[in-house]
């Protein structure tokens, strides 16, 4: 692996908040992860770029519980650990937005921010007839989205089909990245988007940045990912071909590693 | 190499089409909006409508007797499109659940007068019946991931067969049951009207239901699993457990239909209901719930079973022939349904 040093931009050394190591996957006689190694750093944004069928999908997912790789090493903050289900990623407070899969959408943006999590009321009430405390996570909800700089949805009482493609994008970005989670994983979060509202969404990311929050980036769109990437990891044929920087290399270059045509 | 643009046309002219279509309502548009938010509004204009008009066509229809008559005669499918609701809201069918109310209903009034259980026992076996055959039902949607119309085409001729076996085709009336047994079908008066015990037991349950999936969590993540199953599982929701209990609930629910409909009809008889299962059905799509899934409100399927009570009630007290019932019915169904994809496209 031939690939550019990162340089943090604090002198320090930081710790990795996710590192994963060899990790092996494979689907019967089909390989889809090599042995593929990579490190997350706090308040970057690593893009992971690929052909199809270069392993970004199983990566992802292996990273994120969705997948159980069948050998290799993750830790979070330093600590191993072994994620069984995406709610195992979870309680280690990495959050995924899945294509296309991001939201509920006959719900509306509060339930959806608090789907799977939801806050009962307090006393009896809540414990006994587990009623829901719906005003109070409307509010929490408000509050999440003013803290994540989301403006675009102003009423969280709204269903989420009404919104937007990039609005219901944003909602599922919120949901990612609220309530104290470490790592926002984005898969593919403007494949379906307008310019405007990729753009949109881009600068959320770099919002989510700018706050500390690191962020994995999966996505085809070569100039997005140059505009908002600090680096880039390149799957092909199920291994990181490459791990470069936008500095480093132009898009043809990322596009050439890509293909085969080139090495780093 | 570059792909410069994601998909939707070039902006040109146009700052963002999509906030522009937003930003223009029509009145109709409007008027989608607000059905969308609210599924039980379209049934319940339905339903006055349906009132009014049948009114003015026979001055019997309004007397409270009849009205009193109609919600009895809705309280056996009213309670099963309960349970058909739960399951369609999770974007499944249940082609069973007339044959498990019948097979709890025969399983009660078969060991209360044949092997002489005290009632009490009798219902919680019949409870039990329920209980199994929901978890039946339940378990070969989740486990084999088979579809549920499947699923409860197979167990609906699986349960009629058990039911005739079970009771060797005979009748129990409910002159031989213990009072209990036949209690659901008892009236007490409120003011002018006559009302069942029966269509007291259905509004409980309505109550019950539309409180559990309006408040909390279980509720919503019922609707959530209909909507869209794996944005639900990818968002932490145990869906296979979320489905393994609605189809418990439903199960719970329709033994307790058999009570009510022990009461309704004074009788368990293996070969009644037939038409239960599509009437539930026809209820629960009249009342706005969508077959996709993760849309729709319980309420609106007792609007459902009101207005085909209300229609069958009322052009039979008009004069006219039954089959113009069955008729009106098939319209009402098609257009719920047409309704209901109509607003639907508030999505795009």
């Amino acid at each position: 692996m031939t690939a550019t040093e990162f340089q943090p931009a604090k002198t320090e050394v930081r710790q990795p908040i996710l590192q994963a190591r060899n990790l092996v996957k494979t689907f019967g006689r089909v390989v889809g992860l090599d042995g593929v190694s990579l490190d997350l750093y706090p308040g970057e944004v690593l893009a992971i770029i690929g052909d199809n069928g270069a392993g970004k999908s199983t990566l992802i997912k292996c990273l994120t519980g969705a997948e159980v790789p069948d050998s290799g090493e993750l830790k979070v903050s330093g600590q191993t650990v072994h994620f069984k289900r995406p709610q195992d990623a979870r309680v280690h407070g990495i959050e995924t937005v899945y294509q296309n899969l991001a939201v509920s959408p006959a719900l509306d943006v509060a339930s959806n921010l608090f789907l799977g999590r939801e806050e009962r009321l307090p006393g009896p009430l809540g414990k006994i007839f587990r009623v829901l405390d719906t005003k109070g996570m409307r509010r929490k909800a408000k509050e999440e989205l003013t803290r994540l700089g989301i403006s675009t949805l102003q009423d969280v009482t709204v269903p989420v089909e009404n919104l937007s493609g990039g609005q219901r994008q944003a909602v599922a970005v919120a949901r990612a990245a609220a309530f104290g989670s470490k790592v926002v994983v984005l898969d593919e979060p403007t494949a379906a988007l307008g310019v405007r509202e990729s753009n949109q969404v881009l600068q959320l990311v770099r919002d989510l940045r700018d706050r500390g929050l690191p962020v994995i980036l999966i996505s085809h769109n070569m100039p997005h990912v140059f505009d908002v990437a600090d680096r880039i990891h390149i799957q092909r044929l199920g291994k990181c071909a490459a791990t470069i920087t936008p500095q480093s290399h132009s898009m043809t270059d990322a596009v050439a590693i890509m293909t085969g045509a080139a090495t780093a | 190499m570059t792909q410069q643009q994601t998909a939707g046309p070039p902006a040109a002219g146009h700052a963002d089409p999509a906030e522009e279509f937003l930003d223009r309502q029509t009145p109709l548009s409007r008027i989608r909006n607000i059905l969308h938010r609210y599924p039980a509004l379209s049934p319940a204009i339905v339903l006055l409508v349906a009132v009014v008009v049948f009114g003015l066509l026979n001055e019997r229809f309004l007397r409270v007797e009849n009205l009193s008559l109609i919600t009895q005669q809705v309280s056996v499918v009213g309670t099963l499109a309960i349970a058909q609701t739960l399951i369609i809201l999770t974007a499944g069918i249940d082609l069973s659940v007339g044959a498990v109310m019948i097979l709890a209903s025969m399983v009660v009034a078969q060991l209360a007068v044949g092997s002489g259980t005290p009632a009490p026992l009798a219902l919680l076996l019949g409870l039990i019946v329920g209980l199994a055959a929901g978890a039946l039902n339940g378990f070969l949607v989740t486990r084999f991931r088979l579809p549920p119309f499947i699923v409860t085409l197979g167990t609906l001729n699986i349960f009629i067969a058990v039911t005739l076996l079970y009771s060797g085709g005979s009748t129990v009336r409910g002159s031989a049951m213990p009072g209990l047994l036949t209690w659901m079908g008892s009236t007490f008066p409120v003011g002018p009207v006559r009302i069942s015990t029966g269509v007291v037991m259905m509004l409980l349950l309505y109550i019950a239901v539309a409180f559990i999936l309006g408040k909390t969590a279980w509720g919503r993540h019922v609707y959530a699993v209909g909507d869209d199953k794996e944005a639900a599982r990818l968002a932490g929701i145990p869906v296979n457990r979320v489905l393994m209990s609605v189809y418990l609930a439903a199960g719970a629910v329709l033994a307790i239909g058999a009570w009510i409909q022990i009461g309704r009809t004074n009788a368990a008889s293996p070969n009644a209901g037939v038409d239960l299962n599509l009437d539930s059905i026809t209820a629960v799509v009249i009342g706005g719930t969508s077959l996709f899934g993760g849309r729709g409100s319980i309420w609106g399927s007792l609007l459902g079973a009101l207005i085909v009570g209300v229609f069958r009630n009322g052009l039979s007290l008009a004069g006219l022939d039954v089959l113009y019932q069955t008729l009106a019915v098939g319209v009402l169904i098609i257009l719920a349904v047409s309704i209901d994809q109509w607003i639907r496209k508030v999505k795009s």
